[in-house]
């Protein structure tokens, strides 16, 4: 299950309307261990396309090296569909390689309303988890001791 | 020359658990080979017929090979190796 703050869900679904037609994609990093997204990255979309993302090598360089260093984890990998629902397409799936993290898919096919969803994706197996959005983590149920 | 190799999450059922790992070359491609060596069934994870696997991204430095001459790309003594996965897809 992803336990996310709603915040950060209207900072992905803002960024994904943002670049809309063209996917978007970022990260919700976290301490290592924790499970729980914190830090909001909006990553640039190298192919600047409505039917592919790639995070730009040089910042996703910089961006992994500064989360090694604060000890965090990608918790959250997410793009947007455009014109699809937010289901992991085959291209996506080849490409997951953070059997940890969750990649969320959002869709913004409808001008009106978005669509987010939740997976687990490992040795090409996707696992659809439910997603619980909260206004604050409980410090006592969730994730690890810092 | 030895340099030390950043090994991502993915790749690190092959390197016993390890973060970082020493191994030697004069090219991106021996130091591959080097560390085939050592940690077998790791250069099918990172070379695809003679050029870097797509799913991928391996930096000298600060440097992506991709830029810089590939698996030709020169190791200096000092030099880190940084293994990403790329993180990709599209519908």
């Amino acid at each position: 299950m992803l336990v996310i703050r709603a915040d950060l869900v209207d900072a992905i679904v803002s960024h994904a309307r943002a670049d809309h037609p063209d996917e978007a994609c970022g990260v919700i990093a976290g301490p290592d261990g924790s499970d729980r997204p914190e830090r909001h990255i909006p990553m640039m979309n190298a192919e600047r396309s409505p039917t592919f993302y790639r995070f730009d090598s040089g910042e996703q360089l910089k961006v992994w090296r500064q989360m090694e260093e604060a000890d965090e984890a990608p918790v959250v990998i997410y793009h947007s569909h455009t014109a699809t629902e937010a289901y992991p397409s085959r291209t996506d799936v080849s490409y997951a390689a953070e059997p940890d993290a969750h990649y969320v898919l959002v869709s913004t096919r409808d001008p009106d309303s978005h669509e987010l969803r939740s997976y687990r994706i490992a040795d090409g197996v996707v696992t659809e988890e439910p997603v619980t959005v909260v206004d604050q983590y409980d410090s006592v149920c969730q994730g690890a001791p810092k | 020359m030895t340099v030390s190799v950043s090994i991502p999450t993915i790749l690190r059922t092959h390197t016993g658990g390890e973060k970082r790992v020493i191994a030697t070359g004069d090219t991106l491609q021996a130091v591959i080979s080097d560390l085939e060596s050592n940690y077998s069934g790791i250069s099918e994870r990172l070379v695809d017929n003679g050029k870097l696997q797509r799913f991928v991204n391996i930096y000298v430095n600060d440097e992506d090979v991709r830029f810089s001459g590939g698996l030709d790309t020169e190791i200096n003594d000092g030099d880190t190796v940084t293994i990403l996965p790329a993180v990709a897809g599209g519908r």
